[in-house]
């Protein structure tokens, strides 16, 4: 589901409901490193206002946002470090 | 109910029992008159909310048709506003059929001639971009008095204070409001539901400002003042009316323990669920709304396992909504619509239900993300 292309980390979540793609795409932030780029392909309507929405709330920039290709740029910030604080 | 015994007749008649229900008719007309704070003539009871969406926002268009088919609305709004101000029939309305659009026309798709006012991060319409969107062929601007899914009121007076300078009828959706306070001066056409406030299903509640221009989309009926076509549900209408005349008389008080307990809510959710985001205004709001939403989550488990603990939310999510789209009003707001979850108090509620619900909130997300694989995230 997911593997390294030339942009980054690729996660394909096509085919998967909200909100399965935003997790893949937590998930593959989790193991990036600070400025790494996601690339998320989903096809779920929801993932538009879902992955933007994710980004600003742990404080990673969204880089192209859909509608069925993502690219994510991934914060260290404290924000988006994990754990259970909400920004 | 006496409204049953005496108001089963036809009010159109002139036999004694049809007088008397048209009596009651009348009486609960200037009882919600005085509720809405208009005219008694400008009442009518059409037989749902959103079908006096639809009278008002047909009627309307239909007879502005001349001045043009342009409706601004905000983004928020309910969808039975959004759908009324889109179809198409008020549009056509006027135009001579068979007339080719002309080239560069704006209006060749059904919904072009309607403007979505954005709302902030709040829910809240931004005010100038309201009163920008106002033209010249503008034929109805519509506003929701609060909205219906985070709560957050919506700047009323001051965009029908605008509405007016521009000469554009303003209809206020108060469907969330109206069982709490009467709707903020300046508006042209109200509307309202009964079952919002504790009224049977099955009645709705139409205003139409004297002066306001409005001409049946339907074909003639002079029942219902034409406005609310067909035979008048006259013991419905008063048991919805004397329902509102009772929760308006205990609305000061329920409102500030209502709002005391979604403010905790509030706070209590941010607390102690992780990764969540509490929607809405804090304090410009209805007293009885929170909705917040929760990162890893999805809408239908969360709805189906509070329902296993005996509370009934709902979901603005696509996978737990009928249309399968997610939320527009949370879309419109930047939120996540995934995890969302609307909790609305009812008038009775127990402060003790609150607490458990509060109680139990964080291990029902915690497991619903573990059902997903997202713990730790």
């Amino acid at each position: 589901m997911s593997g390294d292309g030339p942009d980054g980390t690729l996660v394909d979540a096509r085919g998967l409901r909200c909100p399965a793609p935003v997790i893949a795409l937590a998930r593959a932030a989790r193991a990036a490193e600070g400025d790494d780029l996601v690339v998320l392909l989903a096809d779920d309507p929801a993932a538009v206002p879902d992955v933007a929405a994710w980004c600003r709330m742990r404080g990673h920039t969204l880089v192209e946002a859909g509608p069925e290709r993502f690219v994510v740029r991934v914060s260290r910030t404290p924000a988006a470090a994990g754990g259970s604080a909400p920004s | 109910m006496v409204a049953l015994d005496e108001g089963w007749a036809d009010p159109a008649r002139r036999y004694g029992s049809a007088r008397r229900s048209r009596l009651l008719l009348d009486q609960a007309r200037e009882q919600a008159a005085a509720l809405v704070g208009c005219r008694p003539d400008e009442i009518s009871f059409p037989s749902s909310g959103t079908a006096a969406v639809h009278a008002g926002v047909l009627g309307v268009r239909h007879a502005r048709a001349r001045v043009g088919s342009h409706v601004v609305v905000s983004a928020a709004e309910h969808s039975s506003v959004l759908a009324a101000a889109a179809h198409p029939s008020g549009a056509a309305v006027g135009t001579p059929r068979g007339t080719p659009a002309r080239a560069g026309s704006p209006r060749t798709d059904p919904a072009d001639h309607v403007t979505r006012v954005p709302v902030d991060a709040s829910g809240r319409v931004h005010l100038d971009g309201f009163v920008r969107a106002l033209r010249d062929d503008t034929a109805l601007a519509c506003l929701q008095s609060a909205n219906h899914e985070v709560g957050t009121r919506q700047p009323v007076a001051e965009a029908a204070a605008a509405c007016r300078d521009a000469g554009v009828p303003l209809l206020v959706d108060a469907a969330q409001s109206l069982g709490w306070e009467r709707p903020a001066e300046g508006w042209s056409l109200v509307t309202a539901s009964a079952h919002k406030w504790g009224g049977p299903a099955g009645v709705g509640l139409l205003a139409v400002r004297t002066g306001t221009r409005w001409r049946s989309p339907w074909p003639e009926d002079e029942r219902g003042g034409g406005r609310a076509p067909g035979y008048e549900n006259v013991p419905g209408v008063v048991a919805a009316v004397t329902a509102l005349e009772a929760v308006r008389a205990s609305a000061a008080h329920d409102a500030a323990r209502d709002s005391a307990l979604i403010d905790r809510v509030r706070r209590v959710v941010a607390e102690t669920v992780p990764d969540v985001e509490v929607l809405g205004d804090a304090v410009e709001r209805l007293p009885h709304i929170a909705t917040f939403t929760c990162l890893y989550a999805d809408g239908e488990s969360l709805v189906a396992e509070l329902d296993r603990e005996g509370f009934a939310v709902s979901s603005g999510s696509s996978c737990s909504a009928s249309s399968l789209r997610p939320s527009h009003v949370l879309v419109a707001m930047g939120a996540s619509t995934s995890g969302s979850v609307r909790v609305s108090l009812p008038r009775d509620a127990d402060e003790a239900d609150v607490e458990r619900f509060l109680e139990v909130l964080p291990s029902v997300v915690a497991r619903v993300r573990a059902l997903l694989g997202a713990e730790g995230l």
